[in-house]
């Protein structure tokens, strides 16, 4: 069964066709060609697919395309204010060395931002660890991603992001 | 250049832009137009014969084009995946190699094992059509179980290797080590297994394939390590489609770690069925699929003794082995349990005598091949393992008998009794370094405290060299390899100055794309945003080796070092030309030709402009053009070594461990960019940290079903498993490569998991516990504290 469905995507509005069980992410990914956001699991362990939905960070493989029908997403391309300034998320894990592969970023980033808002700015290296739970890396080890995280709290504090 | 960004600086990548804001480009980003989607058909048994499959329902469901079995692929005398290193077992005969059908003919032999290729409009109508197919399957005794595999009355894997044995292979004098071990004062036993693991880089593999009609090329993009070693084989081997006429593409690739070096049974399918269905096909591993089918690592089980004399000194070291290869030879599974890890035995230390044993053997499970470090992790752990205990028995410091059996720094080249020469190297510095960054002396105060909070804390060591930066050609041909190990580059200026390097090696997550181009900005003074390190690609790239072992910095980056000596000497002429100067007297520095002894100067942007605009040329002896290629073929293999120091507590009521502590301490030589380093010590650690304390690949063993077969039930690290770390370094520099550089890549997973593990048993030792097998899991670690519990009791 074909089913419509509308939303807004980085501020930009967008609708297509979809089956009932289309998740978030193949919408993104196929229906958008939206390609940051990445798939790395199929059991909704390993953080590669976060995005914002509505302000919150969720698992867009968790999430059918349909739930999402008049919300607000934010994935991984819209995180950016212009094309020569990254969020300082973004910055964060550049300048941390967070990254290595890739895959496991757009997820740990938008998680990341999420993490720091719910505390409210303020987190200390055993929290990050703890809240990164939903997020694997294989790359890294997390060292330099929890020195991004600690390293971006503030920054975007200061950036009223 | 500058010190902010030449060799040695820590230099933010080039490469990170693209991933943070969601525009890389990995292989199921690709959009390709009229694609269709494959899906595999999997064995659901270990072992089964195929008595029948019947497509024709699935056949006509909506959206199918075409389904393929593994009759397609023999009606198209398509050949088998190959095995790449023959490796002779002690009577000189090459090892049985069974043949490796691109999908299954009449027979599984593991779960996962590929029986139908469904391709259709999409994936879930492809994965629809995949469930209608019928197959009926002769279910048959598996052999599961690695112990017994070679036991008689174990279920055979193929005819083609009787008794379940790929090879009996040995290293060393069996007679000297045995008259060694009746003169020593005292002997160590340890039998270890090391777990089997599965590699889960983030991206699962993926391949995608269009054919061109009209030029009857192929196009295949592939999640590999090493694109011109997939195409050469799928060329040579298995298709048939001549080199020229396919094009590998491996774009951005989301990590790898051993598991996409090999040629896998899916992409070559999607390349050869995207000819016979006239659309591009795409296809990407679903992460339980990749469980299943991506080359696992590791899997041995090991008796070892270690005999000294009454101070120590290590006499003669002893190894049996028996390798799990899994169901088929994947591409370089033989060379991992023999040349890459039996060559290790010695580690860092003067051991003269050394004899190993190897056995390796087929099971019904997914096929076993190189991860991360790759036979080195298993004799670092060997090795690390066998010396703590040592030390325990003989009550002497774990350091100390270290020390006392260190290579001396005056003995490089040093010759081991198993084949290699370690080049460089001064080990004790590194142990002192690692002592004194992980406040070493003051452990004990540190475990009294955690023994008031009920903890049990332990301290281990592991002191790892590894052979890596892959590898001498000669060397390795003369040992069975099927190719050569040098690497590729090619520096091409534009007329306009800016400058394009291709690699053969490939990046998916070292950080090339900055480290090589540091490496040209060094030497020529190109400024860094001029430089495009291109790699890859069949088409773009010379034809290169790719990247695993470690060794793109030290074969790779030397053959761009060598490709930029070409250009500064191509650019002496024509500046030589331009100044009016002898040759002999131009001299290039930060980017600049000069006359000896003068003010007389010219850039090199303007040699570029004038070797392709070349009206005031020196034509004579100088073609134009500012475009150089390199090939270099190491001449040894590079030895980095180091120490890691792991202090862990455990809670005897739950048998947690947490790795409170962790430092390493390396020599790689010299370092181009030392933030890159710490990253890949920090991953490689963490891997090692996951094989003692988490993963481990279960199958069942009487119906060989793979039970860690998911995020869910194989524990991969997470953030909270592991702390941050403490590293140093020492230096000293390869002889034998331009840059002096060893290899970083594959380190910090070769030494952690026996430092892990030493420190388990350190913390467990007051209670009596002797053996705790990996990966150290709660349930694990708390039986083990029952067992001694139990033992004590009696």
């Amino acid at each position: 069964m074909t089913l419509s469905v509308a939303m807004t995507v980085n501020g930009k509005a967008v609708s297509g066709k979809v089956e009932a069980r289309t998740l978030l992410v193949q919408f993104l990914r196929e229906n958008l060609g939206m390609t940051g956001t990445h798939v790395g699991c199929d059991t909704s362990q390993c953080g590669a697919c976060v995005v914002h939905v509505d302000g919150k960070s969720i698992k867009s493989c968790t999430m059918l395309a349909v739930q999402a029908e008049g919300a607000k997403v934010l994935t991984i391309e819209g995180l950016a204010p212009s094309a020569d300034k990254l969020h300082p998320m973004q910055e964060a894990f550049r300048e941390n060395h967070a990254l290595q592969c890739g895959f496991c970023t757009p997820g740990m980033v938008m998680s990341a931002i999420d993490m720091v808002k719910r505390n409210n700015y303020q987190l200390d290296e055993a929290t990050v660890r703890r809240e990164l739970e939903g997020n694997l890396c294989r790359c890294t080890g997390y060292h330099n991603i929890v020195k991004a995280i600690l390293a971006a709290a503030p920054a975007m504090k200061s950036a009223g992001v | 250049m500058t010190a902010e960004t030449g060799i040695g600086a820590r230099v933010r990548r080039k490469e990170d832009k693209r991933f943070l804001t969601g525009t890389g480009r990995y292989v199921d980003d690709l959009p390709l137009a009229r694609a269709t989607y494959a899906y595999f058909l999997r064995s659901p048994h270990a072992h089964a014969k195929i008595k029948k499959i019947d497509t024709a329902a699935a056949k006509a469901m909506p959206g199918v084009v075409e389904i393929f079995t593994g009759k397609d692929t023999a009606d198209a005398k398509m050949g088998g995946l190959i095995c790449g290193w023959v490796v002779k077992d002690k009577n000189g005969e090459p090892h049985k190699a069974p043949a490796h059908p691109v999908m299954a003919l009449d027979t599984v032999r593991y779960v996962g094992d590929t029986v139908a290729m469904v391709v259709a409009n999409s994936i879930d109508e492809a994965k629809d059509a995949a469930e209608a197919i019928k197959v009926d399957y002769d279910v048959k005794p598996a052999n599961v179980d690695l112990a017994r595999a070679l036991d008689k009355g174990t279920a055979e894997v193929h005819p083609e290797a009787p008794g379940n044995l790929i090879y009996d292979w040995e290293i060393g004098v069996k007679a000297d080590v045995e008259a060694a071990f009746a003169k020593a004062a005292h002997v160590t036993r340890l039998d270890l297994v090391n777990n089997r693991l599965i590699p889960n880089a983030m991206e699962p593999r993926a391949a995608a394939a269009e054919y061109d009609k009209g030029t009857g090329n192929y196009t295949l993009w592939s999640t590999s390590q090493n694109p011109h070693v997939l195409r050469l084989i799928l060329s040579a081997f298995v298709l048939g489609i001549p080199e020229h006429k396919l094009r590998v593409v491996a774009p951005d690739v989301g990590g790898g770690f051993g598991s996409k070096i090999f040629c896998y049974n899916e992409e070559t399918m999607v390349c050869w069925a995207a000819s016979r269905v006239g659309r591009p096909i795409k296809w990407t591993a679903e992460r339980t699929e990749s469980f299943m089918t991506d080359a696992h690592g590791r899997d041995h089980v090991t008796h070892a003794e270690l005999a000294m004399d009454k101070e120590g000194k290590f006499l003669a070291l002893k190894v049996e082995t028996i390798a799990n290869m899994g169901a088929y030879l994947s591409t370089f599974s033989t060379a991992v349990p023999t040349y890459l890890y039996a060559t290790l035995l010695a580690g860092q230390y003067t051991t003269p005598l050394i004899y190993a044993n190897v056995k390796a053997a087929v099971t019904h499970t997914a096929p076993v091949d190189a991860y991360r470090g790759a036979g080195r992790p298993e004799a670092t752990f060997v090795i690390e393992s066998i010396v703590s205990k040592a030390a325990k028995e003989l009550k002497m410091d774990t350091a100390d008998l270290r020390r006392k059996n260190f290579i001396p720094s005056t003995a490089f080249p040093y010759q081991t009794p198993v084949a290699l020469q370690y080049d460089s190297g001064n080990y004790p510095p590194i142990i002192d370094e690692a002592i004194k960054i992980a406040d070493y002396k003051g452990f004990e105060a540190r475990r009294a405290e955690a023994k008031a909070r009920g903890k049990l804390r332990g301290i281990g060591f592991s002191s790892y060299i590894e052979a890596c930066g892959l590898a001498p050609s000669q060397v390795v041909g003369s040992l069975g390899a099927g190719v050569g190990q040098w690497e590729s580059a090619q520096i091409k200026f534009n007329p306009t100055g800016n400058v394009q390097v291709m690699t053969g090696a490939h990046s998916h997550g070292q950080g090339h794309e900055t480290t090589f181009a540091q490496l040209v900005h060094d030497k020529l003074g190109v400024p860094m945003d001029q430089i495009e390190v291109v790699h890859g690609d069949t088409a773009t790239t010379p034809f290169g080796m790719g990247t695993y072992g470690s060794r793109s910095l030290a074969v790779g980056g030397s053959a761009i070092m060598k490709a930029t000596d070409k250009i500064i000497a191509k650019g002496k002429k024509v500046a030589a030309h331009l100044m009016e100067a002898d040759v002999a007297d131009v001299e290039f520095e930060n980017g600049t030709f000069k006359v000896a002894g003068t003010d007389k100067s010219v850039p090199l942007g303007q040699v570029v402009f004038s070797a392709y605009v070349p009206h005031n040329y020196p034509h004579a002896d100088t073609e134009p053009g500012m475009d150089e290629n390199a090939f270099y073929d190491p001449a040894n293999f590079v030895y980095p070594a180091g120490t890691q120091i792991c202090e862990v507590e455990i809670d005897p009521d739950t048998g947690v461990v947490e790795v409170v502590a962790h430092t390493a301490v390396d020599d790689f030589g010299n370092i181009i960019n030392p933030m890159i380093v710490e990253g890949q010590v920090h991953g490689g650690i963490v891997q090692g940290v996951g094989q003692a304390l988490l993963e481990a690949a279960v199958y069942d063993k009487a119906t060989g079903q793979l039970l860690s077969g998911s995020y869910m039930d194989y524990t991969m690290p997470r953030a909270d498993d592991v702390p941050s770390f403490k590293l140093g370094y020492k230096v000293t520099p390869c002889p034998h490569n331009p840059l002096g550089v060893k290899g970083c890549g594959e380190a910090g997973a070769i030494a952690a998991p026996a430092a892990v593990m030493n420190a388990v048993h350190d913390a467990l030792a007051p209670l009596g516990v002797k053996h705790v097998e990996m990966p150290a899991t709660p349930l694990n670690v708390w039986q083990s504290i029952q067992g001694a519990h139990r033992a004590a009791a009696e």
